[in-house]
């Protein structure tokens, strides 16, 4: 557990990334970190584009607004945006990139000097029925993957999120997709 | 003494007559009425009256017969546009039009 | 009064939309007037969300335009509700008549601007050039630097405006503090209660004893049908300008009071942060004066003596308290998310004027920054103060223009 977190978030327009990383923020809150942020990247968004999200994470309140440049994790939540370069850009050295991917770790062969966490959330998903309008919803599955890699926040404080966000009938099966995920996830430490 | 005194904000007043000045003085022609056409002195009984509610400047009475006030009606002529028997016609003012014509 | 309860805050993640029009809710707001537009979307939803769940007594008027929502605004205001809108960019130019309209009608409308570039070309990103471009409009306008500000800037708003009747701009970055969320201690409807009473016109339209406002206004005073001397357009003028001259005292007045209440003091026309030692002082408006403090820490680390200047309230200017606030420093560094072309940024000229005739005689650098959403880093702040102090150093003193960050 570190004092100061930056996490990019990267998804395609509709799979959810923005809510995720607000729903990391209020987790962090309540984890008892006292800065927290969580943004979009700034502009209009369509479904399907590549689209980016951030949260800040700080014990102090945190004052910077401006764009996360330097991350120390960066999540994915679609395996086919790490084509883009953009993606992993500014990826700290011995931070951690967590995939959507159902390869190993050292299969992605990205040759950075940080680590990275995989973890396919879409199967979590689909076999929990985790669905909307045709769509696997993986962003909360990831969070799974985001806690295993970096224990930056506890699976308490992601499950109060959890419960506070969404309505009594769509917890227990993101609950779910949440644990399965953290328990399939692989972990390739570079650094 | 300054217009502080009138404790205003805001430009603010009450309906009176002769807010907007003595309009009459901006007449150039003046309306003349037909008591014999006009409906409500033909009848005898409170009707028609659009020219009372078409006049900008409130000059013309609900009564029977009509009345309007020439200190403040400035001529528009709306009255005898508006009235349905035509008991309204627009007459020169005479000390405008000698000026031109003499 | 029992401050303990009325300190009782829940504090909740909330994007700078959602704090605004909590802040609108919370203020018990009679009368919402809005058109959608990027980035202030989001408020007009919450608001008519609120008001069709019964959560707010209100009327949400849906209007065709935002000249038509100020429209809206200014007249519901005149017959004695409390009222509420928001807008950005091109929404706010073209509510540019009707803002001089409240202004001069004595309304006290409340208006967020969630602040936005103008186009041409288009761009739908932040900075501040459209409320900047409304400062002669007369109407008060407060920056926030982060979404608590923007909350507790509107529930103070209504306090200011419906004291002395002026209308007051809220103003808070498009997307950078609109879209992002952060933590916001949100008061009890019981605390705000206590603090903003209920609006008294000072326009009452009854048709017992009619009345009227706003008519044809001739150049000189005149007398009235009572045989009352009343103003000739230029006294109300004055008036207008004396209100907001005068404000001063009331927006510091309420801060405070806000403050102790809420435990969140705003007794200041803006914000100083390490002004006491520093030679070196950086001004910016909104969320960039938060990030300037990061960036004043980098120059501290350098061993630079640098302090952070936020404006608050950029009209009223504080003249006089600034220029005794600047009167220390060596050099001071403005950074300019606007810019009045021909001439510079429009803090750099309103800190210029300030400092005329009082003993500051710091040099003055100003940076246009971050227009139609650049993105500006507190490193790129604290190089430019490095630049500026390096170029002061070898005895470069005045320069005409701004120096603008982009890659021209």
């Amino acid at each position: 557990m570190q004092d100061y977190y930056e996490v990019r978030w990267h998804g395609r327009g509709g799979q959810g990334a923005i809510t995720a990383a607000k729903i990391l923020a209020q987790a962090a809150y309540l984890e008892g970190y006292h800065g927290v942020t969580a943004a979009p990247s700034f502009g209009a968004e369509r479904r399907g584009a590549p689209v980016s999200a951030s949260t800040r994470i700080a014990r102090q309140t945190i004052r910077i607004v401006s764009q996360v440049e330097t991350p120390n994790v960066v999540v994915v939540l679609d395996y086919t945006l790490l084509r883009y370069d953009e993606v992993t850009s500014g990826l700290v050295k011995g931070g951690w990139l967590v995939v959507n991917s159902r390869r190993h770790p050292k299969e992605l062969d990205l040759g950075g000097e940080f680590n990275i966490a995989t973890a396919d959330a879409t199967e979590v998903c689909s076999s929990l029925g985790l669905i909307v309008a045709g769509v696997t919803v993986v962003n909360t599955a990831i969070l799974g993957a985001f806690i295993r890699a970096t224990e930056a926040v506890s699976m308490a404080s992601i499950e109060k999120a959890i419960r506070e966000r969404f309505s009594d009938s769509k917890v227990d099966i993101n609950l779910a997709a949440i644990a399965q995920t953290y328990k399939i996830t692989k972990l390739g430490k570079v650094v | 003494m300054g217009t502080r005194d009138c404790q205003h904000i805001c430009d603010e007043s009450s309906p009176a007559v002769g807010e907007a000045g003595k309009t009459g003085e901006w007449r150039d022609s003046f309306p003349v009425i037909d008591q014999e056409k006009c409906l409500p002195a033909r009848q005898n009984k409170p009707s028609c009256f659009l020219c009372w509610l078409y006049c900008p400047d409130a000059v013309v009475s609900r009564t029977i017969p009509i009345r309007i006030d020439m200190e403040y009606c400035k001529g528009c002529g709306i009255c005898a546009q508006i009235c349905p028997v035509h008991a309204i016609s627009m007459a020169n003012e005479a000390g405008f039009c000698r000026d031109k014509t003499d | 009064m029992n401050k303990k309860i009325a300190r009782k805050a829940d504090t909740w993640i909330l994007d700078g939309n959602r704090a605004a029009a909590q802040g609108a809710k919370l203020s018990r707001v009679q009368v919402i007037a809005a058109y959608p537009i990027t980035p202030q979307s989001p408020v007009t939803e919450r608001l008519s969300e609120f008001v069709e769940k019964r959560e707010l007594d209100a009327q949400y008027i849906a209007v065709e335009s935002e000249h038509s929502a100020l429209a809206v605004c200014t007249s519901a205001s005149m017959v004695g509700a409390r009222t509420f809108t928001a807008t950005s960019s091109h929404g706010l130019a073209y509510m540019h008549e009707m803002l001089h309209w409240a202004a001069g009608a004595r309304l006290p409308v409340v208006l967020a601007c969630v602040n936005r570039a103008i186009g041409a070309p288009w761009n739908v990103l932040n900075d501040q050039q459209d409320s900047v471009s409304q400062r002669d409009t007369g109407w008060i306008q407060v920056y926030a630097r982060n979404n608590q500000e923007i909350l507790d800037s509107i529930i103070q708003a209504y306090r200011i405006a419906e004291s002395i009747y002026v209308p007051v701009m809220v103003c808070y970055d498009g997307y950078v503090l609109s879209h992002t969320e952060m933590p916001v201690d949100v008061p009890s409807q019981e605390a705000v209660d206590r603090f903003l009473p209920r609006y008294k016109p000072h326009t009452i339209l009854d048709p017992a004893n009619p009345k009227n406002y706003n008519l044809v206004t001739l150049a000189n005073p005149r007398i009235n049908a009572e045989g009352v001397l009343c103003h000739g357009y230029m006294e109300l003028r004055y008036l207008l300008q004396e209100a907001l001259q005068n404000s001063r005292e009331t927006i510091v007045k309420v801060g405070q009071e806000f403050g102790e209440l809420f435990g969140r003091s705003y007794a200041s026309m803006f914000w100083e942060d390490r002004l006491d030692d520093a030679d070196v002082v950086i001004v910016a408006m909104g969320s960039l004066a938060m990030e300037a403090i990061v960036a004043a820490d980098m120059l501290r680390e350098g061993g630079h003596k640098v302090g952070v200047l936020g404006l608050r309230v950029f009209r009223p200017f504080p003249k006089a308290e600034l220029a005794r606030a600047l009167e220390k420093s060596r050099l001071v560094v403005i950074f300019d998310k606007n810019i009045s072309y021909g001439l510079e940024g429009a803090t750099c000229s309103e800190i210029k004027s300030a400092l005329y005739g009082s003993p500051a005689r710091a040099v003055i650098r100003d940076f246009i920054v971050g227009l139609g959403g650049r993105d500006v880093k507190a490193r790129e702040m604290a190089d430019a103060v490095k630049r500026s102090l390096l170029s002061v150093n070898e005895g470069d003193l005045n320069r005409e223009y701004a120096e603008w960050i982009c890659a021209i």
